[in-house]
């Protein structure tokens, strides 16, 4: 916490000296130089020195905090990855040190989809895993033998500290650099950006805004220059963005847009015309060099409209020549007879495409396939997301957008299209907080610098043009002592003051305390956010008891490792897709379905095994050589993640491909209710998952108040005691119940007959009457 | 209405001669030469189809790719546009399309498989 407030107060000193010796925008060079120097009480003979050190040591501070903000769950439990997509990439991770890099490639993994298997290669996005497999590589070339494990876990803080550095330097295109500074020191602690960065969240997200401020940075940087080496940067980093995370498409679509945004201002240039003709041509050749994303480019919608602004701007481009060469007749007749060409290719591309069904297929699949309609993370945001997210900077960002608006210029065109399409994609859906989060630091972050240099640094260059010499070295010395003694006021300042319309230093001084108080509250809300809500590793659960001491769930762990090491090396382990990549990961077990959920026909037949009797899922689960089925029970502890609780969407997704066997309304009582207990629909409390959950749970009694098998979760006594299996047995379950693995018993040697044995009813022995 | 285009187009093509240096010119054919190419790419694979993809796209963009850089070559070192570039000397344009070059044909041999 002091290392908070050790980097507010520090980056307040130096964004007042920042803003007074580097100009804003508008202020004469000369000027604000000579007012730097006496600004530092004329003892500093190398202005621009100390300025540097200053953002240096800033910057540093904010790699440092954004680093160990990151460290709760490492210091808390232990270095461990958490969560469920990040063990897929670990495991890919360790197959690529094990195996090299063309192994990896074009890895085909059988151990995951039984009996389907992955192309790992085709169907992930490699930058991850390559950019901690090089980062292992070198270190250990260096002899500093670290595991990829740790590599792993490591990685996202260390490259929040390089999106730091790369927010800095857009802001400081953007506006200036104590703008820069601020940002930089806003990004670090930010809870949106931290909650997909946590150390242990070794995910695309963590590299990925990395990528993509560093890609942003670099296209404002080509844009202003008009440099072809500033282009080819920047497409090298677009490259490594696409190679990332899909998120990519954000670039390519708002870049382009920005581009068209400009030409419809009448900001057209002939730096514009360079910068995006080079970076679309040359990262259009890039971006397809991953197998991933193959030919999408050229083929889908979401990439056309990159290609349409390209051709655009060509068009564009070469009637401006023209224009400069012809006459106004000349070129209006050239003019029209170029229109109705290009209009006429329009209409016949929206034609043909239209009729091949690319165009039209954007959001159909959020709301019609179940699976997708499914994951929390895709549901629509809350106005609660958004404060706990970003704390003040929401509230502040939209100043910094008036602010970018009211003094426009090209590259602010930019920040304000981005934070409005950022706004509107983090109110659809809760997961892409994380694409607002960067412009929200940036434009709160011009928002304060732009009050703090009017409110601070006014003083000093308000004299500077019109008044003379003399009193100028009289101010400089005396707003020195300003920024020590806030409140304290000079004679001769006062009396100054009152000749200008100025602000008074008191109100000066409350408006400055007042931001400085509010800066040092989100300082205190991000690391309460961080160490409450986004530090669990979801592997572990541990609660608290009355007197404080911590009580550790490590259930999973414990079955995983049990399943590691009481199996055969290549039995097959049936679940819901939801733990699919925590099986392969730790348990290095084949598995059925899993996290990618590439195919839904085949989790809608595990879903079909869970919701049908038992009879019915052996059948589906012989068919698909299933040795242990694994499921999770909340039911003792009050756990609400369990799969009881998940049921339903099980049943959805089964019904989706089996309409006729799996009826949702089958699992409902007749009021429409979803019960456990006694009064539970009849098709429920005989499915297998039931079964499974709460076998011998009846014989249990978890404390005197309840009766035996009273679950939980669910706050209800379950209807079905009496639970008997008749082609599985319980395998294993962990130590407070949660984890729970079922062995699929084989195909008896004999058939037993279905019906009853032949009872012998005695024949009345007939005995002769006669003597 | 043809008439006009033509008289339009014939006077444009009078102007250029005239006004354009030869430095200009030079990469003004380079240009032609590159966008020939393309055209041929693009009427084999019309004519012959697309298999392999990934080869007519390489060959292809390629070509685009080279217009363009020679189209950004040219924009930098022409005189009249030099108020746009000011910190760009036209060595420094030329590195940079060398670099350019260097990395589209990087990608470009990579891609074509």
């Amino acid at each position: 916490m002091a290392e908070h407030h050790t980097v507010t107060d520090g980056k307040h000193k130096a964004s007042p000296n920042a803003g007074g010796s580097l100009h804003g925008n508008s202020r004469p060079n000369v000027a604000s130089g000579g007012g730097g120097k006496g600004g530092l009480s004329g003892g500093l003979a190398q202005p621009a020195g100390w300025q540097s050190l200053l953002s240096f040591t800033i910057l540093f501070l904010a790699w440092l905090a954004g680093f160990s903000s990151r460290l709760f769950a490492v210091i808390r439990f232990e270095s461990i990855i958490h969560e469920f997509d990040p063990w897929f990439n670990y495991r890919s991770t360790h197959h690529l040190t094990t195996n090299g890099f063309y192994e990896f490639l074009n890895w085909f993994d059988e151990r995951s989809w039984y009996p389907l298997g992955r192309i790992v290669g085709g169907t992930v996005y490699p930058g991850l895993m390559v950019t901690a497999g090089l980062i292992h590589y070198v270190l250990n070339l260096l002899h500093l033998t670290v595991h990829i494990r740790d590599v792993c876990v490591f990685l996202a803080p260390v490259f929040s500290g390089l999106t730091s550095i790369s927010t800095f330097l857009l802001t400081r295109e953007l506006w200036n650099q104590g703008a820069g500074l601020l940002a930089a020191c806003f990004i670090a602690i930010v809870p949106g950006y931290i909650s997909r960065s946590v150390a242990g969240s070794f995910d695309n997200e963590g590299i990925a805004i990395f990528a993509l401020q560093f890609t942003y940075y670099l296209w404002v940087k080509s844009i202003k220059t008009g440099s072809v080496f500033w282009s080819i940067g920047c497409c090298l980093s677009y490259f490594y963005m696409v190679s990332a995370w899909g998120g990519y498409v954000f670039i390519i679509n708002l870049i382009p847009l920005h581009v068209f945004v400009l030409l419809l201002m009448q900001r057209y240039s002939r730096r514009v015309y360079i910068a995006y003709s080079t970076f679309y041509i040359v990262g259009l050749v890039l971006s397809m060099q991953i197998p991933f994303v193959g030919f999408q480019p050229i083929r889908t919608s979401e990439h056309m409209a990159a290609a349409g602004v390209f051709a655009l701007l060509q068009a564009y481009a070469f009637l401006q020549y023209l224009k400069n060469r012809l006459t106004k007749q000349e070129f209006q007749t050239l003019f029209f007879l170029g229109v109705a060409l290009a209009a006429g290719v329009v209409f016949l591309t929206v034609i043909y495409l239209t009729y091949t069904g690319e165009l039209w297929t954007v959001s159909y699949a959020k709301i019609h396939i179940p699976i997708i309609a499914s994951v929390s993370e895709h549901q629509p945001t809350t106005w609660v997301s958004f404060f706990f997210d970003l704390h003040i900077l929401v509230c502040t960002f939209p100043a910094g957008l008036w602010f970018c608006i009211k003094n426009v210029n090209d590259e602010r065109v930019f920040v304000a299209l981005y934070a409005i399409s950022a706004v509107y994609f983090a109110g659809v859906m809760v997961r892409l907080m994380l694409t607002l989060t960067p412009v929200v630091c940036m434009l709160s972050a011009i928002a304060f610098s732009s009050v703090f240099e009017h409110y601070l640094g006014d003083d000093m260059k308000r004299e500077n043009p019109p008044v003379e010499d003399s009193s100028d070295e009289d101010d400089k010395r005396n707003s020195g002592n300003l920024y020590d003694k806030a409140g304290k006021v000079r004679k001769h300042v006062s009396e100054q003051e009152k000749a200008e319309e100025g602000l008074g230093p008191n109100i000066k001084s409350i408006v400055t305390m007042l931001m400085l108080m509010l800066l040092m509250m989100f300082a205190v809300h991000c690391t309460w956010v961080t160490s409450n809500a986004y530090s669990s590793p979801s592997v572990v659960l541990a609660s608290y008891n009355h007197d404080g001491t911590r009580n550790i769930l490590d259930d999973f762990r414990e079955a995983y490792y049990w399943l590691r090491q009481n199996t055969d090396e290549h039995a097959r382990v049936m679940s819901w897709w939801d733990y699919g990549y925590q099986i392969a990961g730790m348990a290095n077990r084949t598995t059925l379905v899993d996290n990618n959920t590439w195919n839904n026909s085949h989790i809608a037949l595990v879903g079909k095994a869970m919701s049908s009797n038992e009879s019915a899922a052996y059948e589906i689960m012989r068919s698909l050589d299933v040795d242990y089925v694994l499921i999770i029970f909340g039911g003792v502890i009050g756990y609400s993640g369990d799969d009881i609780n998940k049921f339903l969407w099980m049943v959805r997704i089964a019904e989706g491909e089996h309409p006729k066997d799996i009826r949702e309304s089958d699992y409902f009582t007749p009021q429409g209710e979803f019960r456990v207990d006694k009064a539970g629909s009849p098709v429920l409390l005989s499915c297998l998952m039931y079964k499974m959950s709460y076998y011998r749970f009846g014989e249990m009694q978890l404390d005197f108040r309840t009766p035996p098998g009273f679950d939980r979760t669910r706050n209800a006594e379950i209807g079905n005691k009496d639970i008997k299996f008749k082609h599985l047995e319980e395998a294993f379950t962990s130590e407070h119940w949660l984890v729970r693995i079922y062995k699929v018993k084989k195909l008896d040697n004999r058939e037993p007959l279905d019906h009853k044995l032949r009872s012998i009813v005695p024949r009345p022995k007939y005995t002769s009457k006669k003597v | 209405m043809s008439n006009s285009v033509i008289s339009v187009i014939s006077r444009f093509l009078e102007e250029y001669k005239t006004k354009t240096s030869n430095k200009l010119k030079v990469v003004d054919a380079y240009l032609f030469y590159i966008l020939l190419t393309g055209a041929l790419q693009f009427l084999y694979c019309l004519l012959v189809g697309t298999f392999p993809f990934n080869s007519f796209l390489a060959g292809f963009i390629s070509c685009v790719g080279a217009f363009i850089l020679g189209v950004c070559l040219r924009i930098q070192v022409n005189p009249e546009n030099k108020g746009d570039f000011l910190s760009i000397s036209q060595e420094r344009a030329f590195a940079d399309f060398l670099l350019a070059h260097t990395v589209l044909h990087l990608v470009v041999i990579n891609f074509i498989g």
